[in-house]
């Protein structure tokens, strides 16, 4: 013990120039070698309070505030029942689904940066896979709070899972919400799993560098005594691997079952085929937005433009251009199949939905979705962070119109006009749901603070490439 | 164990500990040190190192295995479950719709999968590897902080039949390494 008892004063500072972006050819600026970049990833960890932006407190304390808002909502909730919400027939969906898709679907990116990206071999994941895989995690848990919380005794939860109870009864396998259920925990498990496995080596790194003796046995603990021997790490990449050949359709499943819920049943606009794809799309889209927003404050607070690289945020940018095509696309194939299947229904559905009392909601989403998306384009516009980070904010609104538009518009007006209604949230709807984006504004600047916002030993294998990179090949 | 350590032929000697700076000194020493003869040895980086598992001997990996044993254990259990309930457990005739709706449970059948394989492919990997593990002898030596940093590490055990201290820290000496370490236990 007495080696590691010698610890340095925790003096961490973070660089104090700022360090300028490499540009969009260059995955990881520089010069950097193995240390620096853990001194770097791992410094902000270390930053002792004094020396950590001042922007970082006042957002936290946003974010905490929020929080304390959901509380008091759901606090409200408990006690006088889901009457407090807008809830009513014909709308008997309303803001609960509306949120949760919106937020399952912000997950979605964050696996597809770590485990589809990562079989396709795309190096300009590694920098911000691992925050975005936090960026799943909270997501999910904001996500999972609404069918609980909707469910009118949402202390009973339990009873959605098939356990041996004393009446015998047993839930309705045939039924999507009960495959909701399986699909979103098992989203859930697993991408904690996938996030503990990547921070296991990096947790080691801070093992052995933290400033203080609590950290260190802090993530001592966390690290399981991971000491990077060759044979542990043929099995570590090996599961890795796997557990990313895993999420890949997993990822795929969930929004497929999540759209199911709405496709499986006979309402005009619902009953589509291309629900499960377009649902992808739109969950990729949402998420990849909310990285940009995310991640574009991230790298300025805690200058970080040499680790995540305008060559990171140009791909997800036009990733993100490329599915919102996808979106349009399934926007077409809603009209296309409501002129072409010659249902009345359908058809007034669809004329209801882009002139009847919702109208601005779905030219709004026109707007935020497809038209202003298309600034992507143009370079100069994706080079241009402010540009990019107001898109992004921009196409998060859009996208959690889509869900209002598909949700409520298909239910308040369809087959009888006798029971046509309009659905209004109520302030207990929107205090729920601004507070669960505090809550996963908290757990991010936390997140931040207590753990490695970046994949450290995956930089090291960046720095290693370039490193040994044919010089031709060096831009 | 002070009981276990008594049967090893140098009590109270893990090994012999030589570090490098980089990846490549580091696959060149194991290659040399398993070409003299050396079985009982362990690499350390910091990061994973292509090829290094197999130059200090290591050829079998059955994560694999233990992942796809566990996926048809997810189907089973899945799709088990689900025909219990909807067979003999809770059977309702809804209409004269079959009992045995199977396709409506793929769904269910398919999370399990995925579920138990990567649930199974954490825990595999770390009962392997021996983890969750706070202590190991490499620790005792200092600069092995660095392991997790920046330093490449080649740790040849006493266990294996040709070490003999002094001669094999003598052979450590001439891969080049950046310093040579005795590793107590």
């Amino acid at each position: 013990m007495d080696q590691i008892t010698k610890v340095n004063e925790n003096n961490y500072q973070l660089p104090s120039e700022v360090i300028p972006d490499p540009g969009a050819n260059i995955v990881l600026g520089g010069p950097h070698d193995y240390s620096s970049v853990t001194e770097r990833i791992a410094g902000v960890v270390y930053l002792p309070m004094k020396n950590s932006p001042k922007r970082w407190l006042v957002g936290a304390f946003f974010a905490f505030c929020l929080v304390n808002v959901l509380f008091f909502a759901v606090y409200m909730l408990f006690m006088r029942g889901v009457g407090i919400w807008g809830l009513n027939i014909p709308v008997a969906w309303g803001f609960a689904i509306i949120n949760f898709v919106w937020w399952i679907g912000i997950g979605h990116a964050g696996t597809l940066i770590s485990a589809i990206l990562f079989l396709l071999k795309q190096d300009w994941r590694t920098s911000i896979n691992r925050f975005s895989e936090a960026m799943t995690l909270f997501a999910v848990a904001c996500a999972g709070m609404f069918p609980i919380l909707h469910l009118g005794r949402p202390w009973l939860f339990y009873w959605l899972l098939p356990y041996p109870n004393s009446m015998w009864l047993w839930p309705q396998p045939r039924s999507p919400l009960e495959w909701d259920v399986f699909a979103v925990s098992t989203y859930g498990t697993v991408s904690l799993v996938f996030w503990y496995v990547g921070l296991l080596p990096d947790l080691a790194s801070l093992r052995d560098t933290a400033p203080s003796m609590l950290q260190r046995k802090i993530y001592g603990l966390m690290s399981l005594g991971w000491r990077g021997s060759a044979i542990h790490w043929h099995r570590y990449q090996k599961a890795y691997l796997l557990l990313a050949g895993l999420s890949t359709p997993l990822v795929l499943s969930v929004h497929t079952i999540v759209s199911f819920d709405f496709a499986v049943s006979q309402l005009p606009g619902w009953h589509t085929t291309i629900f499960p794809p377009y649902f992808v799309a739109g969950a990729v889209y949402s998420g990849f937005a909310m990285v940009l927003t995310l991640i574009i404050p991230l790298r300025a607070w805690y200058n970080m433009r040499d680790l995540i690289t305008l060559r990171t945020i140009e791909a997800a940018c036009k990733l993100m251009l490329g599915v919102g095509l996808i979106v349009a696309y399934g926007y077409a194939c809603e009209a296309f199949f409501a002129w072409y299947s010659g249902d009345k229904y359908e058809a007034f559905m669809y004329t209801n939905r882009a002139f009847g009392p919702y109208w601005w909601t779905y030219w709004m989403l026109i707007l935020c979705n497809i038209a202003l998306p298309q600034l992507l384009w143009s370079q100069k516009m994706r080079h241009n962070l402010t540009v990019v980070w107001l898109l992004s904010i921009v196409i998060n609104i859009g996208m959690w119109l889509e869900r209002f538009e598909i949700v409520v518009t298909s239910l308040h007006r369809d087959f009888l006009p006798s029971s046509w209604g309009m659905y209004f949230p109520t302030k207990w709807d929107i205090m729920t749901y601004v507070g669960t984006i505090g809550f996963f504004m908290l757990l991010i600047f936390l997140f931040v603070r207590t753990l490695p916002s970046i994949s450290i030993f995956e930089v090291r294998e960046q720095v290693h490439h370039d490193l040994h990179k044919d010089p031709v090949e060096k831009h | 164990m002070s009981h276990a350590v008594s049967t090893k032929r140098y009590a109270g000697l893990h090994g012999a500990l030589a570090q490098f700076n980089t990846p490549e000194e580091l696959i060149d020493a194991c290659e040399k040190a398993y070409a003299d003869g050396y079985r009982k040895m362990d690499a350390y980086a910091p990061m994973p190192v292509e090829g290094l598992a197999e130059a200090i001997g290591y050829k079998k990996n059955k994560v694999a295995l233990c992942v796809l044993i566990a996926g048809c254990s997810g189907i089973c259990f899945g799709l088990g479950l689900l025909e219990w309930i909807s067979q003999i457990a809770y059977p309702h005739n809804i209409g004269g719709r079959p009992l045995n709706s199977w396709p409506a449970f793929i769904p269910i059948t398919f999370e399990c999968m995925i579920l138990f394989s990567a649930l199974t492919s954490m825990i595999s990997m770390l009962a392997m590897n021996g983890l969750p593990r706070p202590y190991h002898s490499v620790f005792n030596v200092p600069s092995f902080e660095r392991a997790s940093v920046d330093k490449f590490f080649l740790c040849i055990e006493s266990e294996d039949p040709k070490f003999e201290p002094d001669h094999t820290l003598e052979f450590l000496k001439t891969l080049g390494p950046e310093e040579v370490n005795y590793v107590p236990e």
